[in-house]
């Protein structure tokens, strides 16, 4: 069954605030990971490998650069979830 | 019926390590990449490394290297009967590293070779010398790790001018009454061969090709990082198993020396305890390669002298993409000279 997308922006609220620090608070889904949370591009891996932890997905590696904002993220979870 | 040779058990006798004189710290290339000191201490933990002289050699590193941790065993060349360089930029295709370093040290009839398992290429050669002295093959191995990376890397890749250096380190590998280096965990992952390469050719270059330079390492920081922290940790869990060893009863971790990130990573991932000290060595000697896991287990002995005789976790990974790793008894104190 597809995940929600308001419970994966949920999960990866969480994780994003664990892996880099980042309150949940300022993580909405048109915030760009490196340009507005200031996510470099190893942390950005460990948010992955996280969110494909936490929601049972795959995120290939070709992908990982295409998930630019927080909402695109939310968006190939929800899709590759379903 | 064949007759055959049986050995004993192994340890590590000692190790030594050679550093170039020369300390090149961030601010000296920074300028090159457009870059920072606080970006690459942030994304590598690296803040200084070190750079051979121009005419300081791969061969002058290693033999420095093996001559130390042959003092610090105090035996001497006529003692080895083998000896295994692991490197990737000795700059001869033929005769090997090996037998130009034999000749150096003083026993041209050793058995010598090179190998090439990039940055797991130490790990990978003490995994064959320890099985080598376990099956009666050799008595006394000298394995050794020696890189000259700047020869190929270039200065001005902002992908990778901030990470590799130069050096070697070396270990003596002898007979043992008790087990002193657990089975080596080894495999590759050659999907994804293209994460770090050393380009273009031979070939190619000498063909002189429009737009073939000198060949240099490329890398994609987040495919490594990805692999090195996630099947790496995995990796060291079962060399750990394999030594029938838990991660509490360890006193060090000694990891291919690629980036902080991804030692803090690894080692948060494997769970290890706060007791057990994890080798940065990387801060103060950048990325070198195959000589980075002898080099730091050298500078760990040094800064932690309770260590020796400790066990540790030695884990390597790099180009290929390839990896080895055991858990090893470090090596016992130096036996006392006049440097040691």
């Amino acid at each position: 069954m597809a995940l929600s997308p308001a419970d994966v922006l949920a999960g990866l609220k969480e994780i994003v605030e664990e892996v880099a620090g980042i309150p949940a608070a300022t993580i909405e889904l048109d915030k760009s990971f490196t340009d507005d949370l200031d996510v470099d591009s190893l942390s950005m891996v460990e948010v992955v490998v996280a969110a494909e932890e936490r929601f049972g997905v795959k995120i290939p590696d070709d992908q990982v650069s295409e998930l630019a904002t927080v909402g695109d993220a939310v968006n190939f979870i929800v899709k590759a979830s379903a | 019926m064949i007759q055959v040779r049986k050995g004993t058990d192994s340890q590590i006798l000692s190790v030594g390590g050679y550093q170039p004189s020369r300390v090149v710290p961030n601010s000296e290339i920074v300028d090159r990449i457009e870059s920072t000191d606080e970006w690459i201490r942030q994304r590598t933990g690296i803040e200084e490394r070190r750079f051979a002289a121009p005419g300081e050699s791969v061969l002058d590193m290693a033999e420095a290297a093996c001559r130390q941790a042959l003092e610090r065993a105090g035996l001497t060349m006529d003692d080895v009967d083998t000896v295994i360089v692991a490197t990737i930029t000795y700059p001869f295709q033929a005769p090997s590293a090996a037998t130009a370093l034999i000749a150096r040290l003083g026993n041209p009839k050793a058995a010598a070779f090179d190998i090439n398992a990039a940055c797991a290429g130490f790990c990978y050669g003490l995994g064959m010398a320890s099985d080598f002295i376990r099956s009666g093959t050799s008595k006394h191995v000298l394995v050794i790790g020696v890189e000259k990376l700047t020869d190929f890397t270039d200065p001005n890749d902002r992908a990778t001018a901030f990470i590799f250096a130069d050096g070697a380190g070396a270990v003596l590998v002898g007979p043992s009454d008790h087990p002193g280096i657990g089975p080596t965990i080894w495999g590759s992952d050659a999907d994804s061969r293209d994460a770090i390469l050393l380009n273009p050719s031979w070939n190619d270059f000498r063909n002189g090709a429009t737009g073939v330079a000198w060949p240099v390492i490329s890398q994609q920081g987040q495919i490594v990082f990805r692999w090195a922290v996630y099947s790496m940790a995995k990796a060291g869990l079962k060399a750990l198993d394999a030594a029938g060893i838990t991660v509490d009863q360890l006193d060090a971790f000694i990891p291919h020396q690629a980036n902080v990130r991804i030692i803090e990573t690894m080692a948060k991932e494997m769970k290890m305890p706060e007791k057990v000290i994890i080798a940065q060595d990387i801060r103060t000697s950048g990325n070198t390669s195959a000589a980075s896991v002898p080099l730091a287990m050298s500078a760990l002995l040094k800064d932690h002298p309770e260590l020796h005789g400790g066990l540790a976790l030695l884990i390597g990974y790099g180009a290929g993409l390839v990896y080895a790793g055991q858990v090893v008894q470090l090596p016992p104190l130096p036996v006392p000279t006049k440097s040691n």
